[in-house]
């Protein structure tokens, strides 16, 4: 075989290091968590509402309502402030304004969580505990910081898909008399609807990933999350914390939580792409 | 010549990432390593800190991760040494468990609680999420902020074997994974309650009798104060080399001396109490 | 009583303002409260002197160079992969099943959570491959973690270069991997950097992988098999557990400052290198 030959096999070969990756991660975690999901049985697993594994007791339903709860909170957050900032940055600022933000948008985004979770924790626990009530720990804490960290990623992919409409929507409907918002609100933003739709899902398969923050703000408490300002539970972080000391059976029940975390994470990101259509980065 | 040049950066790069490697692959552990309860592990800093400044030859790594963790590394031989803050399970017996130090576990509440003593059937309520109100234990009107340990944690085992029994905490409690973290929260919160190593309580939390009872070294001594447990340093064959050298430290006036300072009862204070 | 569809514009692009200033402003009270705090404690001695009593008194010195080595270890191993793959997918393939897969597997491997990648750095590295908690353990994991990143922008990088510098190449007889080697990748080197940079980023904000796979050892390390700290798990730690306030904010001032420098030149990088004309 020629030089040349080989290296092509080489970069090939090096080229599926990422799937590989993928491959190994879902064969290790799905391997050490899919018995024990099987030895509960996926039912009791999955809409068990008991979380006590020093009983045997395997429920993890608690976690999902409470994942699914702060993520909603985050996207309800997250979204109009998100949107509202792409369509200023987009229509309501010179773009010389906007090549300026767009580094700083980044830069927010390289953040680490920790700190995002250090300001809630000494800033908006108690603000919550001390005015609403309630430990401070809660979804509502969590939701509203979560809300801020997805900030970035809905901001620049509805940017761009704004940034990417034909410049004859906007001259059309303004030359047929609209005002410059109702050109934003009935035309623009309808047709970037599909990119804002991605970056939604996108903004919820990270804020469904947040870990760190989310220990430090939300408490924790295994129970079903009866109103915002309850302490909660995600899936998460039921692995971060209980990780640390956890064998045997519990151990395989946190992989276990982690392959139900790796499902949702993929069907979210499969979606994003479909709904997209394009790759984002 | 020309095809040599071009693939100088790939084996130049391959070398590196070798030499790295080969320079990376030393003996692994020249040092101890210690692993196991985060209840033990900044008590086991604090030795390891003033052993390795008289002994600057050697390393000793200490690390968390629980007393279950800390067992089965010893088991596995992962570490030399295992911290528990439990006694040893009926099938853990075959290791061999070396007590360094007593450590109460306090009940504690925000310094501003107007309460300071508790009975054990009331402390059992409030943690079981019997009692929810802060009224009904004759403190101030508003509900209680229960916290514990997370699942797995040796003090969380020993609080539930020692002063819950059978009773069970209450899956509404806040979860927080160390002893530091539930001083902040109760330290934050003038509503909570929950427990953590007597030797960590500071000015930020209240420490409030069991039963009449005071969480301190006097009332361990005389067994009136009964939620206290070992801290053990486990090791899988009688220690040897570095692992004796630290445990003689540890045991020594000086080691317990110091962990006296940090908070703990010293071994001998609970063997001569035995006598 | 019909509001004119002036006041009502009036009031949007109030509302909107009003939305744009307040995010800019939580973002800034965030990163204010952590750097109004830490900065005045930040000194030559807290840099370079190493934690004591657990991170009570003393610097930040092992997590520095933990954070460091960590960083050093995903680079080395991530780059090459993230570059061969970039190579492979503008230069030696068209678009075709194979190469969206491998798009496939990229994209999927960036949307995978932090604490999955912990969890399969600990049963892989950590236990299967008995690295141990460890620099090597830690590294290997964040390698996987910035693949996607250094792939996505090595590309760019690549894409970036004209076409005429790889038909110059090949008119004058040029190999495919000699057109790679001597007119593309030197080429696409700021943008590759800029992927690298980017990628050092993320690693040096990265905790829970790292608590999962690197332990958190205060020691200075002495081989890519010990264990270590870094500078983000010790801000977390020290947070959490109330050790130390003023260390938790002098600690989280320097993560801050290390990514807003590090996330600045990479950005300037791009505009400068890669993103060429237009936006």
């Amino acid at each position: 075989m020629s030089k040349e030959k080989i290296l092509e096999k080489g970069f090939l070969l090096i080229a599926f290091s990422s799937i590989g990756i993928l491959a190994l991660i879902a064969f290790f975690i799905f391997e050490q968590g899919v018995p024990l999901i099987w030895k509960v049985g996926p039912g009791s697993f999955l809409l068990g509402e008991r979380w006590f594994p020093s009983r045997g007791s395997f429920g993890i339903f608690p976690m999902i309502v409470g994942s699914f709860w702060v993520t909603l909170g985050a996207l309800i957050v997250g979204v109009p402030l998100g949107v509202a900032c792409a369509v200023f940055l987009c229509e309501l600022t010179p773009p010389a304004v906007s090549t300026v933000f767009r580094p700083t948008i980044q830069l927010l985004a390289a953040i680490p969580s920790v700190i995002y979770g250090f300001w809630g924790l000494i800033v908006l626990v108690p603000l919550i505990r001390i005015h609403l009530g309630g430990p401070g720990l809660s979804v509502l804490a969590g939701s509203l910081v979560l809300g801020i960290m997805i900030l970035p990623t809905i901001i620049s992919i509805s940017e761009d898909a704004l940034r990417a409409l034909p410049r004859t929507f906007k001259e059309g409907a303004l030359s047929l008399g609209a005002t410059h918002w109702q050109t934003i609100w009935r035309v623009l933003l309808p047709a970037a609807r599909s990119g804002i739709v991605a970056s939604v899902i996108l903004g919820m398969g990270r804020a469904i990933g947040e870990t760190m923050a989310m220990i430090m703000i939300l408490g924790n408490a295994v129970q079903m999350p009866h109103s915002i300002l309850s302490s909660a539970r995600t899936l998460t972080t039921n692995i971060g914390i209980e990780m640390g000391y956890a064998t045997g059976d519990h151990r395989q029940a946190l992989f276990a939580t982690g392959v139900v975390l790796f499902f949702i994470i993929m069907g979210l990101n499969t979606l994003a792409m479909f709904v997209s259509g394009k790759r984002r980065t | 010549m020309g095809i040599r040049k071009s693939l100088n950066p790939i084996w130049a790069l391959a070398f590196f990432i070798f030499a790295i490697l080969l320079t990376g692959c030393q003996n692994p552990q020249g040092g101890l390593t210690v692993v196991g309860s985060t209840s033990v592990e900044p008590f086991a800093e604090v030795l390891a800190e003033e052993y390795m400044a008289h002994h600057s030859q050697r390393k000793i790594y200490v690390q968390g991760g629980g007393s279950s963790a800390g067992i089965q590394a010893v088991r596995t031989e992962a570490a030399q040494v295992g911290m528990a803050s439990r006694a040893l399970m009926p099938d853990e017996r075959d290791l061999i468990a070396v007590p360094i130090a007593y450590d109460a576990i306090a009940v504690i509440v925000h310094p501003s609680n107007p309460l300071s003593n508790l009975s054990q059937d009331q402390i059992k309520n409030i943690f079981s999420g019997q009692v929810t109100h802060w009224r009904k234990t004759g403190g101030r009107d508003h509900p209680i902020t229960l916290v514990t340990r997370e699942e797995g944690s040796g003090t969380r085992e020993a609080f539930q074997h020692l002063l819950m029994g059978k009773t069970e905490i209450s899956l509404g409690a806040l979860v927080q994974d160390s002893n530091g973290a539930i001083r902040q929260v109760v330290g934050d919160d003038p509503n909570a309650i929950g427990y953590i190593s007597l030797g960590l309580v500071n000015e930020r939390v209240k420490a409030i009798k069991i039963d009449g009872v005071e969480a301190n070294v006097e009332n361990i001594k005389e067994h009136r104060y009964k939620i206290v447990r070992p801290f053990l340093f486990i090791f899988k064959t009688t220690p040897q080399g570095m692992a004796r050298g630290f445990l003689d430290y540890i045991l020594s006036p000086a080691g317990q001396k110091l962990l006296v300072q940090e908070g703990l009862v010293s071994v001998t204070t609970i063997s001569d109490s035995q006598r | 009583m019909i509001i004119s569809r002036h006041t009502t514009q009036r009031l949007a692009k109030g509302v909107i303002w009003v939305a744009a200033f307040s995010t800019l402003a939580v973002m800034i009270w965030i990163l204010l409260q952590v750097l109004v705090e830490g900065v005045p404690l930040l000194n030559f001695k807290f840099f370079l002197d190493s934690p004591r009593q657990m991170g009570r008194t003393g610097g930040i010195f092992s997590t520095i160079i933990g954070t460091l080595a960590l960083t050093a270890v995903a680079i080395v191993i991530a780059t090459p992969l993230g570059v061969g793959t970039a190579v492979f997918l503008r230069e030696y393939t068209r678009e075709s099943r194979v190469s969206r897969m491998i798009r496939f597997g990229t994209d999927c491997l960036a949307g995978v959570p932090s604490i999955i990648f912990g969890l399969f750095g600990f049963v892989f590295f950590v236990i299967f491959l008995r690295m141990g908690w460890s620099i090597l353990s830690g590294g290997l994991t964040l390698a996987t973690m910035i693949l996607p990143t250094i792939i996505c922008t090595a590309e760019e990088a690549i894409k970036a270069i004209p076409h005429s510098y790889r038909e110059v190449s090949f008119a004058l007889g040029g190999t495919r991997w000699q057109t790679v080697a001597r007119a593309i990748l030197p080429n696409a080197l700021p943008g590759i950097f800029t992927g690298v940079l980017l990628g050092v980023g993320r690693s040096v904000g990265e905790t829970a992988a790292i608590i999962l796979t690197a332990g958190s050892s205060l020691l200075m390390p002495t081989s890519l098999f010990s264990p270590i700290r870094t500078m983000s798990v010790h801000f977390y730690i020290l947070a959490r557990e109330g050790i130390s306030m003023e260390m938790a904010y002098a600690t989280g001032a320097a993560l801050i400052l290390l990514i807003l420098v590090i996330n600045t030149l990479a950005n300037w990088l791009l505009w400068r290198y890669v993103r060429r004309v237009g936006g």
